[in-house]
């Protein structure tokens, strides 16, 4: 990277002169260098050497936007430009964008370490990047009235001019003065009337390099003397090698050695294709440990019987055992999911360069702080002597967010077995295959209605693998519940105005590697609560809209997107023959989303022919994005709610490839309506929310269709 | 007894050539046991998955739909846009490629849309009639017929599918005789 | 030794004879705009023009193409303007882009066999393009606006 290195921390702000005559700002928020100080040994060891900068301005008026977030799809590397070209009144066309380097300056708002996930990366920034914008552009009009000899006040910015009067001056001819001024304490942020960019669609400035095969991702790195590895890996979980002969894979032509490492053999060739046969030529004996025994449907089994039992306690108030046997009526129901994998188009690589004091690391990752700090233990080498290379990720839906930096430390430890630069490359049946799942999860649920068939008890036992319990963040972890479990359960709006409820967690201990997958807990509770929410409307005798609204009456911003979306789908209204509408709202992220989908069940196939999703996610930062990330989440919850299913049998996953892991196609999309609510509240999370509800909206147009109620995913067409 | 058989044998090689008269009984029944094999191959589904009446082939042992909504297209050979050839090449994909891979065969594709060779769901004598119905069968006479099941290339991938497909369950040598006995009987169709 | 012509480049390449089409294109030619997402022809992001003919690039063996003329997506258009690429630029339809140049391979074959493709045309000719992001609705709207823009 090629941004100056910054020295001290002693200013709220500093600049840096560029040498090529720019100017580079930093910005400091003082909460988060308490924090990172504070951050555990992971992101302590990654502290000093880091360039500080959210932005150059260059002589020839390109203004760099270092992202501290990955673009993974989700368009922050336009949403992120436009909160800082906002307050910088910079020309949009202007704009350039870099992922940053892996250094301390550049963690997340508030937290110890550098990531990208939980629909945070936009409004976690919403202050900082306009600072940091805010504060350039003081220092431009500054030196614009020096030189204009003019008062700062008397200065406006115009689209990357500064100007009084008849004098004008672009921002690249600025720069190189403003660079040597002292930024100023504070600044102030424009009023949202005056937005000139903010919640205007703007297009994806990524998008050019995506469509003539210019943009890298990790996949794509390549240089003089870099070879290619592939890794055999056990075909249980937790499997180790026993003996391994690699001579049949050293035949291989162009492969250059055969190594081993704590995850398995990799055999490291010349290009992806002769790894690829070397690997198919190895011969290993396995030690497959305790998880050769594994089976996805005992688990299933287990799990039920675990849900008679009350877990620990996750959300609790008055005696839900007591209001269940008053109830007038009582609803009982197990609802399941199985383990998923993210399976992102760009399969699982990384690539490693490993010098005496610097080693270098290209990658598609959600979690640098993290694979930055694993790759220094590996090597032996401080965290500021690891160079992490963000490149485009092709896809993460969580799996390259990884707390024990999986795919990194396998590709770091090749590299370094091997004494040579390597790019470790996993084949799509290794992704599949390869653990990091959304956990399988049961509910059992109990809910008793009055009279006029309102939920007043409500027992809720959840049972499912813990993905913070068996990793670095353990500690989040609070009184035995990992609140990515229960989460769109726990703090249900339903469930806030039930005297009675018990919302209980169990988290087995399995040898299955767990993960967030794209909305996360929400992904099942979403699915949960609004099916529940359809039944019990089915058992008080009304429509699932008006027992939503009677539920839902306190809580506006769930109304408002279930309104907006009922309306526009024409709640109410006939359908053809043969099909039937069903909807959902469910929040997450700080967003509401309600959507209403029909559907159909054609040649033994469920048919979802329109969803219509209405969003209220605050203020929309870049509306544009907002309906992409919307269509984006209806497809994964869709491919997940449609097809989504791995089976463990005696520890090993069937599935491997799209052709038994299915997912969405072009010829089962449904036509997709996005309606966004106005709203100054503050910004939410929009990368993930619109996957929650969709599941659960399928599934209650199935129950309409067909009168069965269907409790398991990936749902079945059976009429 | 001795002419008569001459007679029928002459009626027989008419009937080859078109001529509504049947075979012996004898021959007839030869053939119609025959048929059964030719029946098995024709509805075997490496042979079946793309001898349907729809638009969209199926796929695998189980003959699913075939995923992607590949189509006939105009000519057979996929939509337009998407042509057989896109996955499927001259020959199955090498084992290197995993089991999984597209099998391929020379001029992979399926019957035309105008003359469909639909083998999926017929009775014994629907299939008999069908295979023999130069309206369906691409205007084919048995020859051409025999000449298709021993040497098509497409044909002969039956019994070499790759991957993990289960070949044709008669031997190619076996069918084509069990063919060649029942097209030299005429092709007479079992009842019912 | 294989002879191919990628972007109207003619190569030689030492390699084996069975070695996928996109392992010489990517890690031979060093173009990387084909991509690898499945290696069994079930995802599209691989696809390629051979002699214009769509083509999965992985599963296709070196040797069965050897001599003809191999269009990858940095050879579609010199500027990004064929008219695919400038309606998906238009209907701004890339996410995380990944997928995006088989996408476009595939659509670009498609509106030269069918230069007014219909919906269910699209579905039949581009199903075999997977996009995790889920940007078909965009997809489908942009190769309808292709089709006009194709027209002028």
């Amino acid at each position: 990277m090629k941004t100056a290195a910054g020295t001290s921390r002693r200013n709220f702000l500093k600049t840096t002169a560029l040498g090529a005559g720019g100017l580079v700002v930093a910005f400091f928020v003082p909460g988060a260098n308490r924090l990172a100080q504070a951050a555990p040994a992971a992101a302590d060891a990654a502290a000093p050497f880091a360039p500080n900068a959210f932005l150059r301005i260059a002589p020839d008026d390109t203004i760099t936007v270092l992202l501290a977030h990955s673009e993974m799809g989700q368009g922050i590397w336009t949403s992120l430009p436009l909160l800082l070209a906002e307050e910088l009144d910079a020309d949009w066309s202007r704009i350039r964008v870099e992922h940053a380097p892996a250094a301390p300056d550049y963690f997340a708002v508030g937290m110890p370490m550098q990531f990208t996930g939980g629909s945070m990366s936009t409004w976690t920034e919403f202050e900082r990047y306009r600072r940091a914008g805010a504060t350039a552009r003081a220092l431009l009009v500054q030196a614009a009235a020096r030189r204009f000899g003019v008062k700062a006040a008397d200065c406006r910015c115009e689209n990357g001019t500064v100007i009084a009067g008849d004098k004008r001056a672009r921002y690249g001819e600025l720069a190189a003065d403003a660079a040597k001024l002292t930024p100023p304490k504070t600044v102030t942020l424009k009023d949202a009337k005056d937005w000139n960019l903010i919640g205007k669609p703007h297009k994806r400035l990524d998008s050019p390099e995506k469509l003539d095969g210019r943009a890298k991702f990790g996949m794509d790195v390549q240089f003089e003397g870099l070879l290619t590895a592939v890794v055999a890996r056990a075909p249980v979980f937790g499997g180790t090698v026993a003996s391994f002969d690699a001579s049949a894979a050293r035949r291989v032509p162009g492969v250059r050695d055969v190594v081993q490492v704590p995850s398995g053999i990799a055999v490291v060739a010349d290009h992806f294709w002769a790894a690829k046969l070397g690997r198919d030529a190895l011969k290993i004996e396995w030690n497959l440990g305790p998880n050769a025994s594994l089976d996805s449907e005992r688990l299933h089994g287990d799990f039920l019987k675990t849900a008679t039992d009350a877990g620990l306690p996750a959300s609790v108030a008055g005696d839900a055992t007591a209001a269940l046997v008053k109830a007038a009526t009582r609803i009982e129901a197990d609802y399941a999911v199985p383990y998923l994998a993210h399976a992102p188009m760009e399969p699982l690589n990384c690539t490693v360069k490993i010098d005496k004091d610097h080693c270098e690391v290209w990658t598609g990752t959600q979690f640098q702080t993290m694979d930055q700090a694993a790759t220094a233990r590996i090597t032996g080498l401080k965290p500021e002597q690891v160079t992490i290379h963000t490149m485009f990720l092709g896809g993460g839906f969580g799996r390259r967010a990884t707390p024990t930096s999986d795919f990194v430390t396998e590709a770091v430890e090749v590299a370094k077995a091997a004494g040579k630069p390597v790019k470790t490359v996993w084949t799509r049946e290794d992704d599949i295959r390869g653990g990091y799942y959304r956990p399988a999860f049961v509910h059992r649920v109990a809910v008793g209605l009055d009279a006029a068939g309102k939920p007043v008890a409500w027992q809720h036992r959840i049972v499912g693998q813990s993905i913070l319990g068996n990793s670095p963040f353990k500690m989040m972890v609070r009184n035995g519940i990992d609140a990515t479990s229960v989460e769109g359960v726990a703090d249900s709006p339903y469930l806030k105005q039930i005297a009675d409820h018990h919302v209980s967690l169990h988290s087995p201990e399995l040898g299955i590697p767990v993960l967030w997958l794209r909305s996360v807990g929400h992904t099942h509770t979403g699915f949960v609560m609004e099916s529940l929410i359809d039944e019990l409307a089915k058992a008080a005798g009304q429509d699932p809209l008006a027992y939503r609204r009677t539920l839902l009456a306190e809580h506006k911003r769930h109304l408002g997107v279930l309104e907006l979306a009922a309306e526009r789908a024409g709640w109410g209204t006939p359908l053809p023959a043969g099909r039937a509408r069903g909807l959902a709202v469910h929040e997450s992220f700080g967003s509401f989303v309600a959507q209403v989908a029909d559907v159909s069940i054609d040649n033994d196939a469920i048919r979802v022919h329109n969803v219509v999703c209405a969003i209220d996610c605050g203020i929309a930062v870049n509306p544009a994005g907002i309906v992409a990330q919307m269509e984006s989440g209806i497809v994964f919850g869709l491919s997940a709610a449609l097809f989504g299913r791995l089976d463990i049998v005696n520890g090993r996953v069937q599935q491997s490839n799209y052709h038994d892991y299915r997912v969405l196609r072009m010829n089962q999309m449904p036509k997709i309506e996005v309606h966004i609510v106005p709203s100054t509240d503050k910004p939410g999370g929009v990368g993930e929310a619109g996957v929650p509800p969709v599941a659960a909206a399928v599934a209650n147009a199935l129950f309409a269709l067909t009168g069965k109620r269907q409790r398991e995913l990936p749902l079945r067409a059976t009429s | 007894m001795f002419r008569l058989s001459r007679i029928v044998a002459v009626v027989a090689a008419a009937v080859l050539a078109g001529c509504n008269s049947g075979p012996d009984p004898a021959q007839r029944q030869a053939a119609v046991e025959a048929f059964a094999t030719v029946q098995k191959v024709f509805q075997h589904p490496r042979c079946q998955n793309c001898h349907i009446p729809g638009d969209q082939p199926l796929q695998f042992d189980q003959g699913l739909p075939h995923a992607m909504g590949v189509a006939r297209g105009p000519t057979g050979h996929g939509a337009e846009g998407l042509p057989c050839s896109t996955c499927h090449g001259e020959a199955n994909a090498p084992d290197s490629y995993g089991p999984h891979a597209p099998p391929g065969a020379p001029h992979w594709a399926l019957p035309p849309p105008q003359q469909r060779m639909v083998t999926l769901g017929l009775s014994p004598p629907e299939l008999c009639r069908m295979i023999q119905d130069r309206n369906e069968n691409g205007g084919r006479d048995f020859a051409a017929l025999l000449k298709h099941v021993s040497e098509d290339k497409l044909v002969l991938w039956g019994w070499n599918p790759g991957g993990t497909r289960a070949p044709v369950s008669v031997p190619h040598a076996e069918f084509v005789a069990k063919f060649r006995t029942w097209a030299d009987a005429g092709g007479p169709c079992p009842t019912g | 030794m294989v002879s191919l012509t990628i972007n109207g480049k003619t190569q030689q390449f030492d390699v084996p004879d069975d070695m996928p089409l996109l392992w010489v294109i990517r890690d031979m030619a060093g173009l990387t705009g084909t991509k690898f997402g499945c290696g069994m022809a079930q995802c599209g992001a691989c696809t390629v023009h051979v002699d214009g003919a769509p083509l999965r690039a992985c599963v296709m063996p070196v040797s069965a193409v050897a001599g003809k003329s191999v269009t990858t997506i940095e050879g579609l258009s010199a500027d990004a303007s064929h008219p695919v690429q400038r309606a998906w630029a238009e209907l701004d339809v890339v996410q995380c882009g990944y997928c995006q140049s088989g996408q476009i391979m595939s659509a670009a074959a498609l509106l030269k066999a069918k230069p007014e493709p219909s919906d269910a045309d699209i579905d039949a000719a581009l199903s075999g393009n997977l996009c995790r992001c889920g940007t078909y609705q965009r997809i489908r709207a942009a190769v309808h606006r292709a089709a006009e823009l194709a027209k002028g």
